[in-house]
């Protein structure tokens, strides 16, 4: 397939599972604060430490409120990253593709946007659970009409890799801002406050019950293992890594274990490296630390896709 | 008339106070009788329930917009996008009117591509003196980089989009040829998506003849077009991008059609020939179904500055190792003034004569027709000879005297590059407007296609001046459309025909 139609694509998807994550986030800080004891640390700032986008936000609107992160992460038409933002994206993407993709998968995401729009036009959001709520379901439509109309061949694994490094991306983000932002008091650690903090960071990736029914009681270590080195549960980094893995082999032919370009074996590497890893070996580089490397390692391996398949000098770049 | 029943008239629909206002009505005749073809539709609207077209009307609207069949509005920060504006009533062709149309319009698309065909070889024509050479030569849309091309079978227009009205007296004319890049032909399946699920049974009764084979049809005259030696040929759609007005309709034929898409970005040429980047290396195209104009298709042998085409294209199309569809060259016998001897054109080449006639032309060039124009400038349609969509054009009758002025003293300046028409009362057709019908005026642009055979598309794009008294049917003027039915002559004609679309969706 052409070179541009893939990266369309494959952002496509991207930006779709970024608006779904932004918008889980947002709503378990929205239901998780009026739980919070007073002086607990303040979760919309957190909020916009997990985005990344820290300095921006400052620039333009100072102290972090309720109100305005929740209009910066929802409508704010300046900010790339904003639901709003990515699913204009999304759709842009998707415009371009519209001949590949099919017609179901394009109206499913200019219903989505129409509606977005439209609730951008119309004030402050009255119900936010509601609003939300709608950002998920548009987004599990759009994969589930993408799983059923879209034929499996290359385009599709480009969307799927798109959306599992989205993503593994977001997961790590969350776990990050958790360990780092939400608890700086070592006196919090085994306390209701942090049962409830760990329970919301479970349900920012719809994780909460998945979580129980594999280990029951919320320690810290537990979700780090669960969300990070869990196989199975969909929105755990090993799972997205490895389901982007078996994209990766799907479009270039190569076999698994195998590397015949620079995407293959940078995302391999990193497969390799999650699979053959403990909970306890994490806590030992520090969770941090750990986060820190794998975000390098995933976006060199995002770069390395980038190379292979769409910037487009296939016998100028041998492998390294 | 008590509030009640005044209430009823508002709401319900019917065409008995419905006036023609003198101009010629596609559906409804002089004595208020729906034509021939028309019975049908007009008498099931009138039994509708009250409200009930209204908001098959709404229906239509909402469902292009979900289909997201819209186009930007310039100018306007907050991205608001509208549907092009499309009237539920469609504009009815009957059957023997309408073989008459087919056979002229492939009479003349005949004629104009041995016309081209000569004109970049032997130019018989003009040592016969039928056309004049200063007339060739001094034609902007004359490409020296052309002459001597022989595309595959000799064809050079594939896709034409001939503009047709009718005038007061019932007469059809051809008002342009447009053989470079007509789009629209999207609207017309997309306006006959639409309608089947507004008026579902009316269709099956009418014997309404489909437009649905339209990519089928195309996709098989691209394959017709592939180098002899390839098997299965790569085709791709050339857009010139995301921001072209006619974005969605490139897109729309190549998915359609289950071809690429490609941006001149996308190509190369490698080893003479063209190839696309993919994510698996450089891949060969052997068919191009270009929508972007000569001008800009090829930066070394047009227009340098050109970002939006792909350099050396023409050089691999002359060794024949890529067509194009349509032919660089073609725009030639668009030029307003080559127009004026279509007419000659056929009887030269197919020794015929013209079944659908031309728009009486003045042409500015001949000193007889110049004083007649320059003397009548407040009753004619000026045009400049390669503008299109309204631009460059004087509406004698609407216009001042100043811009009266400056139009002669343009003809005077350059006669080469006017020519002038008598201003036509454009046939009109009911449209909803403000809750109840009105006539508004039409034309109609059917879609030929020249590769083995020549194939008309049954219909094609009515367009509608929405505004009151308006001739302009243009989109970026206020223009909308309609769907356009052809009924076939016998329900058993409209049998085969369907029976024909099957066959070929199943191949």
């Amino acid at each position: 397939m052409l070179s541009r139609v893939a990266d369309a694509i494959y952002w496509m998807s991207r930006y779709v599972e970024r608006a779904e994550n932004l918008a889980r986030f947002i709503d378990v800080t929205h239901n998780m604060t009026p739980d919070l004891p007073p002086g607990a640390s303040e979760p919309w700032g957190a909020l916009i430490s997990a985005s990344g986008d820290q300095t921006f936000f400052e620039e333009k609107y100072g102290e972090p409120t309720r109100e305005n992160v929740m209009h910066f992460l929802t409508f704010d038409a300046d900010y790339p990253n904003s639901i709003l933002s990515c699913v204009t994206a999304a759709r842009e993407n998707a415009r371009c593709v519209r001949e590949v993709i099919s017609s179901e998968m394009w109206e499913s995401l200019n219903q989505f946007y129409l509606s977005l729009r439209d609730a951008a036009g119309s004030g402050p959001l009255e119900s936010p659970n509601e609003f939300f709520q709608h950002v998920k379901d548009s987004s599990h439509l759009f994969v589930g009409i993408s799983l059923t109309t879209f034929s499996q061949g290359e385009a599709w694994h480009f969307a799927r890799l798109g959306r599992v490094l989205e993503r593994a991306d977001k997961i790590s983000r969350i776990l990050d801002v958790k360990y780092f932002i939400l608890l700086p008091n070592i006196q919090d650690v085994g306390t209701p406050v942090d049962d409830l903090q760990w329970s919301a960071v479970l349900r920012s990736v719809s994780g909460f019950e998945m979580y129980r029914k594999r280990h029951h009681g919320i320690t810290p270590k537990r979700v780090v293992g669960f969300l990070v080195l869990d196989r199975l549960f969909p929105h755990a980094i090993m799972h997205c890594i490895d389901v982007a893995n078996r994209s990766l082999h799907a479009i270039s032919g190569s076999p698994e274990g195998t590397f015949w370009n620079i995407a293959e074996k940078r995302l391999g590497k990193l497969r390799s490296e999650l699979a053959y890893l403990t909970v306890d070996e994490i806590i030992h580089t520090g969770l941090h630390e750990f986060l820190d490397s794998f975000q390098t390692k995933l976006n060199e391996a995002g770069d390395g896709i980038y190379q292979t398949f769409i910037a487009m000098e296939p016998e100028a770049h041998a492998l390294e | 008339m008590s509030l009640s029943s005044s209430d009823e008239n508002q709401s319900r629909f019917h065409f008995k106070n419905y006036d023609t206002g003198g101009f010629y009505d596609e559906l409804i005749d002089e004595h208020g009788q729906p034509r021939p073809g028309a019975e049908l539709l007009v008498r099931r609207i009138e039994e509708l329930p009250n409200g009930e077209l209204m908001h098959r009307q709404h229906m239509a609207e909402r469902s292009l917009f979900r289909m997201g069949i819209t186009f930007a509005v310039y100018g306007d920060e907050q991205g608001v996008e509208k549907i092009f504006p499309f009237d539920i009533l469609p504009r009815i062709i009957a059957a023997e009117e309408w073989h008459r149309l087919e056979r002229g319009l492939k009479q003349r698309i005949r004629a104009l591509n041995l016309f081209i065909d000569d004109c970049y070889h032997d130019q018989n024509i003009i040592r016969e003196g039928i056309v004049p050479r200063t007339l060739l030569e001094s034609a902007t849309s004359f490409r020296p980089q052309c002459v001597g091309l022989n595309p595959p079978h000799g064809i050079w227009c594939h896709v034409t989009g001939t503009d047709l009205v009718r005038d007061k007296d019932g007469t059809i004319y051809v008002l342009e040829d447009n053989l470079r890049c007509p789009s629209g032909v999207s609207y017309v399946l997309q306006n006959r998506f639409v309608m089947k699920r507004s008026f579902p049974w009316i269709f099956d009764a009418s014997h309404v003849r489909p437009v649905v084979d339209y990519p089928g049809r195309l996709f098989g005259l691209l394959e017709h077009l592939a180098p002899e030696n390839v098997q299965s040929p790569t085709i791709a759609v050339l857009t010139p991008g995301v921001f072209n007005s006619a974005y969605y309709e490139h897109s729309f034929l190549a998915q359609q059609m289950g071809v690429e898409l490609v941006e001149g970005r996308d190509l190369v040429i490698r080893d003479g020939f063209v190839c696309m980047r993919t994510t698996k290396g450089f891949q060969r195209v052997d068919v191009i179904y270009r929508r972007i104009d000569d001008d800009f298709i090829d930066p070394k042998a047009f227009r340098q500055d050109s970002l939006l085409g792909v350099p050396g294209l023409m050089e691999v199309y002359r060794r024949g190792r890529v067509a194009l569809a349509n032919a660089p060259g073609t725009g030639l016998a668009d030029d307003k003034v080559i127009y004026a001897y279509v007419e000659k054109i056929i009887k030269y080449y197919l020794n015929e004569e013209p079944i659908l006639p031309n728009v009486p032309t003045y042409v500015c060039y001949n000193e007889e027709d110049r004083k007649y124009v320059l003397d009548n400038l407040d009753k004619l349609v000026v045009k400049a000879a390669n503008e299109s969509g309204g631009y460059g054009m004087l509406v004698g009758v609407h216009s001042t005297q100043d811009e009266r002025n400056k139009f002669a003293q343009l003809i005077k300046e350059n006669p080469r590059n006017y020519i002038a028409q008598p201003t036509l009362s454009l046939s009109r057709v009911p449209s909803i407007v403000d809750g109840e019908f009105a006539g508004r005026h039409v034309d109609l642009r059917p879609y030929i296609l020249y590769g083995e055979d020549i194939f008309v598309l049954p219909g094609g794009l009515t367009r509608v001046a929405l505004k009151k008294g308006s001739f302009v049917v243009s989109s970026s003027q206020g223009g909308g459309s309609k769907d356009t039915w052809v009924i076939a002559s016998s329900p058993l004609e409209a049998k085969y025909l369907q029976s024909q679309v099957q066959q070929q969706r199943n191949e």
